[in-house]
This record gives C-alpha cells, structure tokens and sequence, in this order.
C-alpha cells in the first residue's frame, strides 16, 4: 500500500464520505453534543478509539471466520458483539492503567457502545476499497476507521463550537434548540459537499 | 447446516468474548472506595459547583480521600453534613444556613436609566458594552445572569427589571453570588429576615439625583442601633449579624427606605392591665407609638408600631408583651392569613 492511497482514503474518510454530513451516521451525539468543545472532543476521541479497534477486529473476524465460511449475513451480529465487547474491555483496562484519561472520557464510552457509526465503519472495513476496487487490506481498513473517527471529531466539535455561538443570539422562537441545530447541520453538509471535488476517479462498484 | 453454523458461530464467539471479559475484570480489577459510593448517595445530586467540585461525585470522592471538607455541600446543610459525617464517621458542628438576597431594589420607577440596552440579554455583555444602562453605578441590571446561574429557579427578574430572591427556595449555594458581575448579591443567615438592599458607594444628593431608593450614607441608621451592630464601611451600613439586634428600627428609620424586612407584618407591642403608668417605655419607643397619661395604663398606636421590642425589657412590672404570630396578620373578618 503506498502513500497515495493512503492519503485518498484519509481524505475520504474525514472530508468526502463524511460520517455525520455525507452518510448522515452517528447523528444523534452530533444533535445532542453540547455547546462545550471540551466534550465534544472527549466524545470524539472515544468514538475514534473504539471505531479504529473495531475496524481492525471487525476486519480479522470477518477474513478469518465469515468470508471463508460464506456467512456475510452474520456481519452485523457478530460486530455488534465485538463492539460492546471491545468498549466494555477497553473501559475496564483504561479504569485500571489510566485513571486520568477515564475521567475524561470514560463517561462517554458506554453511549458509543450503540453508536450506528461505529457499526457503520465495522461493516465498512470488510466492504471492498472504492479507490482500488479490491477488499480494504488490514492496514487500509484501521487507516480508514482513524480517519473515520478523526471527521466524526471534527464536525463534532465545530457542531459544539456554533451552538456555543447560537446560545448568544436571539433565534426565532419556533426553531429553537433542534431545529435550528437540524438546519445548522444541513448548511454544514452542503459546504462538505464542496469536498466531493476532491474525489479522484474510483473504481466502479464503490460507495 | 447454515443455521448449525450461525448458531455455533455466534455462541462461541458470545462464550470467547464473555470468557474474555471475565478474564479482563479480574485482571483489571480496581479497587473503589466504598465510601464515595455511600456519600454520593447522601448528597443532593443536583451538580451546582457551589463545593468548588463540577460533580457531586467529584466532591464525594474528595471527601472520602479526605481532600475536602465535610461540610462543603452547601445546598444540603445541615442534614447532608450530618449524613457525610456519619458515613466518614466524624462529628461535625454545621453553620448557620444562609440565603442569597439582592443588595438593590432599585427598578425602573426608582432608579434612572441614561441609555437603552439591546443587546444580549446578558448582564456581563452589558457590562462589557458600556457598563449597563443604569445610572447607578452599582444597581441591578435586570439582565438575570443570577436566575441563569440558579439551579433551583429561586430568583427572577421581577416585573420592575430587579432580580428577587426567593428565600423558600435558595439553598445558599452563591451560584448566583459569582455570575453577578457587579457583585451585588450576598448571602446572610436564614434566621435574619432584614437585609440592606443597595449596593451604591456614592454619597448625598449624587444618590438622590439618579435614584429614590438608593443609600445616601446617611448614618441614619447607624444612630439609630445603639447596639454598634451597624457600622458604615465606604459610604454602606455593614449589618454585623453576629450580634444580638434585629434591625427593625434601621428598617423604618431609613429615609430612602432601602432595607428590605422580608417579613411583611411583625408582630405588635401590646400593653396589658398591669400597667402601672411609670411611662419609663415611652422614652425607649424610635417610633413614638405609646401615649399615655402618667398613673394611668399606657397604650400602643398599632399603626405606628413596628415591633422592634425595645420597650419590652424596660417595663419593671412586665405589662409588654408582642402580640401576633411571625408573618401572620389577623384579617377585620376574624380568619388567620398567611402573607
């Protein structure tokens, strides 16, 4: 795998194919993320912990047990198990051997537990690569779910950053909270729409 | 065989997993003090900073660790105290609750304004865009900074533009102490019902010119409490409420009028039969509410009474007593109401 590739799936993960803004996952902690970039950060950094192990176990279950006994169907069962699994285990080790990094985002370890995103970027890592028409490798499948995780932080804490700024202006009565949140959203996924430019030619089949 | 499969596939990997997790928490086994377990319980769980800790569990593990008093949690005082304490297995002597009052009571129809504010509604914006819209340096913007700080929906902007605290419902935790940027909300003890209700450090006329309810540093009251519980500090009375003197006379004798005495209708001097006419009470009364002939009974003018007490220890054959309930008046119809 070179670097080129590297940087596409990068790219694609954190701009082009968006979790929140282009494939509209994970939704409901982007709604509800509070207006403090402190949390917002803490949750995204928690997301993208779990989304990479996921993507990196998901990926060896998948090529070592489902693939070869032609048992895809069973993908999304089996990935939910090893993702409360992993979160679970992940929370246990982190109380242990860092009491410090627990306090700052163990909370939000178990809301990812169910998070449709993580899930989402499991079921990714054993579809195939849309830049070379092959299955994700290992590495290019834990590439793209840091990177997955790294967009989902970013449109997370600019989320947090402007209900910061709408708590100090006057929004119309009727589209407070929500709706205002809900047309925020839509305004920031037609400026990543722009970023779909970036999209080299793929290979057909892809996403 | 697709379903032996799935079925065999899934439980092995639900028994490696459980397996797995079971290893896991005997190996990353931690040790968690049960104490903070049993103090967080005790404690009001309502998060209000007002300990120095964002969490009650954050302030329920510093205690069990000891880094933090016992006495910390201000909204539950003193029964939480109490609880904690006996969880930690200590004994604790718990403060006087306290209640948060506004130290100004000047509203539209009292205090002038010099501009209009619009902008956010905010007490630190408007403080930051040109120092508010009051006149009075030191008066209540009305822009409820403090009701956002509440957490117990304890004060409100009253119909005036001042913001009113609710003793029934303030706990005293000063959330709303620290979210006044012009600092004009204190705390007092609960069991004192009668605060100073302005915060202006101006002198005289200057008050007078821009506010009707504002202190002018008169010194009324000052020499009106023979007590010294009054003592003026930067053109402000300090009310020293760790004496023996309940202020009622300072309430009435203000000619701005700027005390507040929450309660509404104190109770009344009354003089019975046992009168025998000396009159010595008559030179104690601030008010000029007994009139009488010397040799005969004394009697109260109920109007002028303000229930101060202060004729009550001068009378040598007892015949004053106060009459009438703690914020009760008895209505012309006979019935009991409460104010």
């Amino acid at each position: 795998m070179n670097t080129a590739s590297m940087i596409q799936i990068s790219l694609g993960a954190v701009l082009i194919n968006n979790f929140v803004l282009t494939r509209m996952l994970g939704l409901c902690p982007f709604l509800n993320v509070s207006n403090k970039i402190s949390n917002a950060t803490g949750l995204g950094m928690a997301v993208t912990f779990v989304m990479t192990m996921a993507s990196a176990v998901a990926w060896i279950v998948d090529s070592t047990v489902l693939a070869p006994h032609n048992a895809a169907y069973l993908r999304i069962v089996v990935f939910i198990l090893i993702i409360a699994s992993l979160t679970q285990l992940v929370e246990m080790a982190l109380q242990k051997y860092s009491p410090a990094l627990f306090e700052s985002f163990g909370k939000y370890l178990p809301l990812v537990t169910t998070n449709c995103a993580v899930l989402a970027a499991a079921l990714i890592a054993t579809m195939e690569n849309p830049y070379t028409g092959r299955p994700f490798t290992f590495l290019e499948a834990f590439i793209n779910g840091v990177m997955s995780g790294a967009g989902f932080t970013l449109v997370l804490i600019l989320m947090a950053g402007i209900k910061g700024k709408l708590e100090c202006v006057n929004v119309w009565k009727p589209l407070e909270g929500l709706p205002i949140a809900l047309i925020t959203a839509g305004l920031i996924a037609l400026a990543f729409l722009g970023f779909s430019g970036l999209h080299p030619p793929i290979a057909a089949g892809g996403f | 065989m697709g379903a032996t499969f799935s079925v065999l596939l899934l439980g092995g990997l639900g028994a490696l997993f459980g397996a797995l997790l079971g290893l896991a928490s005997k190996k990353f086994q931690v040790l968690i003090d049960l104490k903070t377990d049993k103090i967080r319980a005790v404690l009001p769980a309502i998060d209000c900073g007002a300990c120095g800790y964002v969490l009650c569990e954050g302030f329920a593990k510093a205690v069990a660790e000891g880094k933090a008093d016992p006495l910390g949690c201000v909204p539950g005082n003193p029964k939480t105290a109490h609880a904690v304490a006996d969880i930690l297995g200590i004994s604790v002597t718990t403060a006087d609750p306290v209640m948060a009052v506004v130290h100004c009571k000047g509203g539209r129809a009292e205090a002038a304004e010099r501009c209009v504010y619009d902008g956010i509604p905010d007490c630190h914006a408007a403080i930051v865009a040109g120092y508010g819209s009051k006149v009075c340096p030191d008066g209540c913007l009305g822009l409820g900074s403090c009701v956002a700080a509440c957490h117990f929906n304890a004060l409100s902007i009253s119909a005036d533009n001042v913001a009113v605290a609710n003793p029934d419902k303030c706990v005293g935790c000063g959330a709303c102490v620290a979210a006044c940027p012009r600092a004009i909300i204190g705390l007092v003890p609960r069991v004192h019902k009668i605060f100073l209700a302005c915060s202006n450090r101006d002198f005289g006329e200057k008050v007078t010119s821009y506010c009707s309810v504002g202190c002018t540093a008169c010194e009324a009251c000052v020499d009106c409490t023979p007590s010294g519980a009054i003592a003026m500090n930067g053109n402000l009375p300090v009310l020293d409420y760790s004496r023996e003197e309940n202020f009622i006379v300072a309430v009435h004798k203000c000619p701005s009028r700027c005390f507040v005495d929450l309660i509404k209708t104190r109770p009344k001097v009354n003089i019975d039969v046992k009168c025998d006419g000396c009159g010595n009470c008559v030179l104690f009364c601030p008010v000029d509410a007994i009139r009488g002939e010397p040799g005969k009974r004394y009697v109260i003018e109920k109007d002028k009474c303000i229930g101060c007490g202060l004729c009550l220890n001068q009378c040598h054959v007892h015949a004053i007593a106060l009459w009438g309930g703690l914020g009760y008046s008895q209505k012309t119809k006979g019935k009991w109401h409460k104010s």
